[in-house]
């Protein structure tokens, strides 16, 4: 047994968190940053946030993910980090040529309280940003909420950038929450079909699911560019996926340019792809062609053939507000019963939303926000069930459970593909199912007796 | 890259050169300190600048003193629960990232490696200071657990807002009393590297754990095996070979570690040093207060594992045992010799650069050496100027003000525990035979002349030297690899490893010699240009004309 010391039985924890279920704000930043053309991610804090960061990133996508750091020393922690962010800045634009800087804090930066934008000023009246170039950042205080909020502040940021020219554009902003650079590009494709112009960002396809060609490009041909940012001023409306990852981001524009928001789940499954096709195609004018439908009608089509191996079958979800309460919503969708549910993220919303989705249910569903691992695992213990859907560390109680694990999530350091096949929408709806069917009938396989063991399932 | 492409040639004061061109001067100027050229000098090696601040905003490959605290030293250790002290991320980046394997899985054995444990401290722990609920969380993990041993570790706001973790430890210990809590004010921003989280991690174990074993260690040959941390089952590895050889291994420092065998390191009679860098204060602890000599050893590369067990042998000087060692070598080098037959062909006359660690970059020569393949260009991101240029240099080292921040605890001799594990006349009769207690020269004498060593290597400039120099094979860690090998040239991770090992011993050696030929021979570098790359001539011939 990996986890021998964690006991059925469940007391409260009021100080001790284990086995998280989030990690801190600044890695979510991060990822944000690398979302955004030619630009270089910056970490102000000592240098093993960047390091651990970087590896993190590193190592659920395969790809170089960088990253620079102010490099804090005990005089830096005690004096403040101007010096040290303002010799980075000019480093940075010296050596690596960006064409902009996302600076986010940690929690030592945050602490001592240095101040972004006032050092920002004095880089600029400094001369140490070239002409044309730009540097913005977020506030990402270790200490408060997690990586999601770390994401959401560094989109806020983004949204910060917009400016207004008192014209439309006809475009339609879709901010995508932190998803991978394969849903992204699914994102793309399924506005391009609707015929509708879009601006995404972050957007980190073609960032961190790049081709190997014997040429290596720092600042790769992907990401959403600074002058379409500053143009989603102008844009008719937002989309804005997730509450907890897009939602700030999009009042932003709204109260800065006046662009009018919708705040729509993450389209994961069929119902929030539904919602998500339907406001793009309101909002942008246009109607749904054919071939989209089509789509949605594969799905639907997937769920009727196999409904038998999903219904009744009890889940186990960890992972991120957004994601779990799309999943969540599916998985109900179609009959699977979700019985636990942990986010490490805080938010007594959370809660409330995943309890409304599981109303009609007729058993007990465990919801937590602002829980852990070892909570999940003790729940798990105390109800079985039939399925884990969870980032890499569920793995541990995948084993010790003997129960099948989907991985779904962030971060998945044993497993690829993420990067390159989505799981929004209807194709990436089928994906799920794919993946979900197959951990159950591979156990159901492995388990039967050699005299129910059968050919076609 | 055909081997026609191969044949670059490069002079290492103009590389060095091309590193430096973009950098503003203030930058440019340190780091040419930092970049050295290999060169035999009359009595002296040239002076390298080491284990001084990173350049804010250059992309560095270094973590922090957290890390090389509860990350390398603590963490392998697998019934000692490990509480960090912080808001999250710092707990959750350290868990289960290093790869250390540990036996302590099955029934019996206490293992909390698979758990991070965490205060998660939010912004009201900040502002009205974190001890109470570090107290709290000690106490759960306490009554949850009931473990030998609770380690706390700081990280960057707990020094900041000043939350007294020693006293906190302190109070837990005194009212539990039978449970160790100990804490390490390992703040990130202290030092300048990991390094610092080596020497404070090094300080708090000899301080709250040796010693502290009630039960006597009566086996014959006992040594301590310091620096090692069981990545990819190096230490299993280890643990084999000394068995087989007879000599009991007391304590690992920290690979697969237990509490016991830390509090027992005392009773071992000779202690042996692997990574240098991270652990030479606790060898020189344990010669000052136990009496107990330490030699330098490498398990790195068949030929350094021979040499280090005969140099065992030889300290405890019993035939029985320096026969023994003899024919466990004799029973495990064929195999290794009939794997480098197969590899040699494929793998001679390569190149490699390694830029790694404190230790590592040295230690992995050794196996290149035996493939075959040179080593073009090294460095370590942490080490202090004594790992390059050897131990003699460390009374000229100056003590900067990120060196004097980390505590340095002084030791006396035990008056109870102290006891010389040979006579002045034994160790003199040893080293007229040229035998060296304390003894390491360091990276620098074993490379080639002319090759480029670089201290705290960034990412421009690795991608520079690559580019330059065009190496067969890139070895540095994770952060790294996939810059590397976008440009076509295989990464080994040589950290972690990513994947696979042990790579320590004999049976390692066969992995790594493996390991190295796939990565080198693989055929995936043949296949990033497609044909209509290639060739984007268009022809009109069809080939059923």
């Amino acid at each position: 047994m990996l986890l021998k010391h964690t006991p059925e039985e469940i007391t409260e924890r009021k100080a001790l968190m284990i086995n998280p279920a989030k990690t801190c704000q600044p890695i979510g930043a991060m990822y944000a940053a690398l979302g955004v053309k030619g630009c270089l991610p910056h970490s102000h804090g000592s240098q093993g946030c960047c390091a651990y960061h970087r590896s993190t990133l590193t190592r659920h996508y395969k790809e170089p993910i960088s990253a620079a750091t102010s490099s804090f020393t005990e005089g830096a922690s005690v004096f403040g980090g101007q010096a040290n962010l303002l010799q980075a800045i000019n480093n940075i634009f010296t050596v690596y040529e960006p064409e902009a800087i996302a600076v986010h804090t940690t929690c030592l930066s945050e602490t001592i309280g240095d101040d972004l934008p006032q050092i920002f000023d004095k880089a600029i009246k400094e001369k140490k940003v070239p002409e044309g170039k730009t540097v913005f950042g977020a506030p990402t205080p270790s200490y408060v909420g997690s990586h999601v909020t770390g994401f959401s502040n560094m989109v806020k940021a983004m949204a910060a950038l917009a400016e207004s020219s008192g014209k439309r554009n006809g475009k339609v902003n879709i901010l995508p929450g932190w998803v991978e650079p394969s849903d992204m590009e699914e994102l793309k494709r399924m506005a391009d079909m609707i015929g509708i112009e879009i601006t995404m960002y972050p957007d980190t396809s073609g960032v961190l699911n790049g081709p190997l060609t014997g040429k290596y490009d720092m600042f790769p041909e992907g990401g959403a560019s600074l002058s379409d940012i500053k143009e989603s001023g102008d844009a008719t409306g937002t989309l804005a996926l997730g509450e907890w990852c897009s939602a700030e981001a999009a009042r932003t524009l709204d109260s800065r340019c006046k662009v009018p928001c919708s705040i729509l789940d993450m389209p994961f499954g069929l119902a929030a792809t539904d919602r998500f096709v339907d406001a793009l195609r309101t909002v942008g004018g246009t109607s749904v062609p054919e071939e989209l439908s089509r789509e949605r009608g594969k799905l639907v089509d997937f769920i009727s053939d196999m409904h038998q191996y999903f219904y009744g079958k009890k889940v186990a979800l960890v992972g991120d507000p957004d994601q779990l309460i799309a999943m969540t919503e599916f998985l109900v969708s179609i009959d699977m019963c979700p019985v636990h549910v942990i986010t490490g993220t805080p938010g007594k919303k959370f809660e409330k939303k995943i309890k409304a989705l599981t109303e009609s249910q007729e058993y007990e569903v465990n919801v937590k926000a602002a829980g852990d691992m070892f909570l999940l695992h003790q729940w798990i213990k105390n109800d079985p069930v039939d399925v884990i859907i969870g980032n890499t560390y569920c793995k541990y109680i995948a084993r010790d459970e003997d129960t099948p694990l989907v991985r779904w999530g962030f971060p998945i350091l044993d497993r690829q593909g993420h990067q390159h096949f989505p799981t929004v929408g209807y194709m990436g709806g089928l994906r799920l199912l794919e993946k979900i069917l197959g951990v159950l009938l591979d156990r159901k396989d492995r388990d039967d007796s050699e005299m129910t063991f059968e050919l076609v399932l | 890259m055909g081997k026609s492409e191969k044949l670059v040639q490069w002079d290492p004061y103009d590389v060095k050169e091309k590193l430096l061109e973009k950098y503003p001067p203030k930058v440019a100027r340190k780091r040419a300190k930092q970049i050295m050229i290999n060169e035999a000098q009359e009595n002296s090696t040239p002076e390298i600048v080491a284990n001084v601040r990173t350049i804010p905003g250059i992309i560095t490959m270094r973590g922090c003193t957290y890390a090389g605290c509860k990350g390398v030293i603590m963490g392998p250790t697998s019934d000692i629960v490990n509480l960090v002290h912080g808001p999250i991320g710092c707990s959750f980046y350290a868990w289960l990232t290093r790869r250390n394997q540990t036996s302590a899985n099955g029934e019996g054995g206490e293992n909390f490696v698979p758990y991070a444990m965490s205060t998660d401290m939010q912004d009201s722990d900040i502002i009205f200071g974190g001890e109470k609920k570090l107290e709290a969380a000690i106490q759960e993990a306490y009554d949850l657990f009931h473990p030998k041993g609770i380690a706390v570790f700081a990280t960057c706001p707990v020094g900041l807002i000043g939350d007294d973790i020693h006293a906190v430890a302190k109070k837990m210990k005194d009212k539990f009393g039978d449970c160790n809590v100990f804490a390490f004010s390992c703040e990130g921003y202290k030092g300048v590297s990991q390094s610092a989280g080596h020497h404070i991690a090094n300080n708090q174990v000899f301080t709250h754990l040796v010693g502290t074993s009630p039960t006597e260690k009566t086996d014959k040959y006992k040594i301590n095996l310091l620096g090692e941390y069981n990545i990819g089952g190096d230490g299993f590895e280890i643990d084999r070979i000394l068995e087989k050889c007879g000599i009991t291994n007391i304590a690992t420092f920290s690979g697969n570690s237990t509490y016991d065998q830390f509090a027992s390191a005392n009773q071992a009679d000779l202690s042996c040093v692997m990574c240098h860098r991270s652990i030479n204060y606790v060898a020189d602890m344990l010669e000052t207060k136990y009496g107990i000599p330490w030699i330098k050893v490498n398990f790195i590369g068949a030929e350094a594992s021979a040499k280090s067990l005969r140099k065992i042998a030889e300290y405890f000087g019993d035939k029985e045992l320096i026969d023994r060692v003899e024919e466990v070598i004799t029973e495990e080098m064929p195999a290794v010799k009939a794997t480098i037959d197969s590899v040699f062909p494929r793998t001679e006359g390569k190149t490699a650069m390694l830029f790694v660690g404190g230790s590592r970059a040295h230690h992995y020569q050794e196996l290149f050496k035996e493939m075959g393949m040179t080593t073009i260009s090294a460095g370590y991101e942490f080490a202090h100027r004594d790992d390059y240029e050897g131990r003699h240099i460390i009374p000229d080292l100056k003590v900067d003000a990120d060196s004097r921040n980390i505590e340095e605890i002084h030791v006396e001799p035990d008056p109870e525990l102290f006891r010389p594990r040979k006579t002045e006349e034994e160790i003199k009769a040893l080293e007229d035979q040229g035998y060296e207690f304390k003894s390491y020269e360091g990276l620098n004498p074993d490379m080639d002349e002319k090759t480029i060593v670089v201290d705290d290597l960034n990412q421009y400039e690795a991608e520079k030297l690559v580019e330059l120099m065009k190496p067969d094979l890139f070895c540095a860690g994770i952060k790294e690899k996939y810059s590397i090998q976008k440009l076509g040239i295989p990464m080994k991770q040589l950290h972690s490893y990513d994947s696979g090992g042990p790579y320590a011993g004999f049976k390692g050696a066969i992995n790594f010699y493996n390991e190295i030929d796939r990565l080198v021979n693989s055929k995936v570098w043949g296949f990033m240009k497609a044909p209509w790359q290639e060739n984007p001539e268009l022809s009109a011939t069809y080939v059923w004309e």
